[in-house]
């Protein structure tokens, strides 16, 4: 399969630190791509890389074989590639469906004079987000929330919301960070299967989870970061049973054992 | 809040029916405070699209009225352009201005525009009053005639509230439909999280520029209108304290909320004629009601909790690993 979501070598540094260093990756489309790593290994900074958020100090970003190392987030975004966000970043003070609605503007092509007029193009726009905005929020199972506030839900709530927002874009390639944080093992799980459902739907996704039996249950490869730079890449049973992995990741705390077990039962 | 927006439309035909008996019954002076009250609403209302749905920190607006108010008056006194010409090309000259000013101002954010829209503000209103040639420089412009409607000459404060409602009413509307559509929305998501609103594709620069420009607009109708009404402006009219005088009447009023600007003009206007008495005091009794009114209910009198200066410090962000989303 062909190649999707590439990096070459890219690096970034925060002044003296070095958050991304050399990365290497490759997500084929229709992968379900993991990225793993402790805290501060530098994958969410990997994510704003990739979604222009910040601009590699080195190196180059390729999506569908074109660089887009240097291009602006609304760019990216019109590209196909749709993210969520670590620490939730809804609008909060406008409703769910609302949300999502901001999801469909690169589908819609009202300018001020529609709106003032209220023309054919407005009154098509305006229905047609209005009505795949609700389908969008069905099929997340969100329906119910389509008119409160964002800002007021809970937490795993709002993460979906974030997750619908993204789909609104109907995006070729979603990123998202960390999507389980703060969900209760049964709503991970309904979570993991609609990742995959999306998955199956023709959607390529790249995901960055702590959660490792989410990890080794749903993704198809795995990258793994370390201080920035990349330890391994592979199958999540390669990445089991790496002794490199081991080692350099997850020491001897006993930690990786537990999340083994964790992954198995 | 919910009630109120049920009957928004029986409150909104039942002020309109008010507003147009009014001038005819109640005396000069307090048709000239009707007056003031309707423009300042527009004004208000006009520097709310950029502060409060936006959440771009503009308190320079009256640079903005300075220069649709010396288009419409140039025009006024020196060609036989028509009265509502002389406000749309007041306005988009404020329009055009704007348009440069947010290239500088694309890539800030919060006290460097206010920074930066103060400087402008300055700086209008020191051209106008050295440019001679143009703007009459401290003599102002005067003798500015009166528009003329269906042979009625439109030159007092009980003939002029109409054309300052029309204004309003005109602003009003297409300001809510614009609003409620793809742009309005992505004003408002660029103000609640530039960041997520630009990975959803909403192109920051150009929407923050268009926002401008639209405030900006009314802003210079509004100049182009005061002309003809005071039929004499100078440039010590739009100083920062005329900024500082609308910027107040948004924050009383509710930012971010249609209705609330409005209130806010109606408010302060009454407020500071009542106390007229008091003289130079009465400004003191406005601070304290500003102060007052960002301790008790910083969101303002209409806002419910969407506006910028409550939304941004009560509202705690969530979320593990946070420091580093944003670039810095
Ligand atoms: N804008 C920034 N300025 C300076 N340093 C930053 C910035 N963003 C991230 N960093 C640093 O880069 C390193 C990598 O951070 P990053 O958030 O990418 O890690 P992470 O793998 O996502 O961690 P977590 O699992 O906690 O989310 C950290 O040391 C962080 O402090
Ligand atoms: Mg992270």
């Amino acid at each position: 399969m062909n190649v999707l979501l590439e990096s070459k070598d890219v690096c970034k540094y925060f002044g003296g630190l070095k958050a991304v260093q050399k990365v290497n990756m490759r997500v084929r489309q229709g992968d379900v791509f993991g990225i793993i790593g402790p805290n501060g290994a530098g994958k969410t900074t990997f994510f704003n890389l990739c979604s222009g958020i910040y601009s590699p100090t080195s190196g180059q970003i390729l999506f569908e074989g074109e660089d887009i190392s240097h291009l602006r987030p609304e760019d990216i975004a019109k590209r196909g590639i749709a993210r969520t966000f670590q620490n939730i970043q809804l609008f909060k003070f406008m409703t769910v469906l609302d949300n999502v609605k901001i999801g469909f503007h690169l589908s819609t092509r009202t300018n001020m004079l529609d709106a003032m007029l209220h023309t054919r193009r407005y009154r098509q726009d305006e229905e047609m987000i209005q009505t795949q905005g609700r389908r969008i929020l069905e099929k997340v199972g969100l329906a119910e929330y389509a008119s409160l506030p964002a800002g007021n839900l809970p937490y795993g709530i709002q993460r979906k919301v974030e997750i619908a927002r993204a789909l609104a874009l109907e995006p070729k390639m979603i990123l998202l960070d960390e999507p389980a944080a703060g969900m209760n093992p049964m709503e991970t799980d309904s979570l993991r299967q609609f990742i995959l459902q999306l998955n199956q739907e023709g959607y390529t996704i790249v995901v960055i989870e702590h959660d490792m039996k989410f990890v080794m249950n749903s993704c198809s490869r795995i990258l793994v970061l370390n201080f920035g730079e990349k330890i391994f890449e592979g199958t999540p049973e390669q990445v089991r049973s790496d002794p490199g992995v081991n080692e350099a990741y997850f020491g001897k705390s006993g930690y990786w054992k537990e999340a083994q077990e964790d992954a198995e039962g | 809040m919910k009630t109120l927006r049920k009957y928004r439309w029986v409150l909104i035909c039942l002020l309109l029916a008010v507003a147009l008996i009014l001038p005819q019954v109640i005396s000069s002076y307090l048709a000239g405070i009707l007056c003031r009250i309707l423009l300042f609403g527009t004004l208000a209302g006009s520097l709310n699209v950029i502060n409060g749905y936006s959440g771009q920190m503009n308190i320079g607006h009256a640079g903005f009225v300075c220069i649709g108010a010396y288009t419409g008056a140039i025009l006024a006194t020196r060609t036989g352009v028509p009265f509502v010409l002389q406000l749309v090309c007041g306005g988009i000259l404020a329009s055009l201005v704007a348009w440069v000013l947010s290239k500088p101002m694309q890539r800030l954010k919060g006290i460097y525009l206010a920074i930066i829209t103060m400087g402008f503000c300055e700086i209008t209103r020191i051209i106008s009053l050295n440019w001679v040639g143009l703007t009459g420089g401290p003599l102002g412009i005067k003798n500015i005639p009166a528009p003329v409607f269906f042979g009625v000459k439109f030159n007092t404060p009980e003939r002029y509230a109409y054309i300052f409602l029309a204004i309003l009413v005109i602003f009003t509307f297409l300001t809510g439909r614009v609003l409620n559509s793809r742009v309005g929305r992505a004003w408002i998501s660029i103000r609640e999280d530039d960041l997520a609103a630009r990975s959803l594709g909403v192109k920051l620069g150009h929407y923050r520029s268009i926002n401008l420009m639209y405030g900006a607009f009314f802003a210079g109708v509004c100049g182009a209108a005061m002309g003809p009404y005071y039929r004499y402006i100078a440039s010590d009219m739009f100083s920062m304290d005329m900024s500082f005088n609308i910027l107040s009447m948004v924050i009383l009023g509710g930012q971010g909320t249609l209705i609330g600007p409005i209130v806010g003009a109606a408010i302060i206007n009454t407020v500071t004629e009542a106390f007229r008495f008091a003289q130079e005091y009465r400004m003191v009794l406005y601070a304290v009601i500003i102060i007052a009114m960002m301790w008790i209910r910083p969101q303002g009198l209409i806002g419910v909790s969407n506006s910028m200066l409550s939304g941004r410090g009560i509202v705690k962000k969530r979320g593990r690993g946070q420091k580093n989303e944003r670039p810095a």
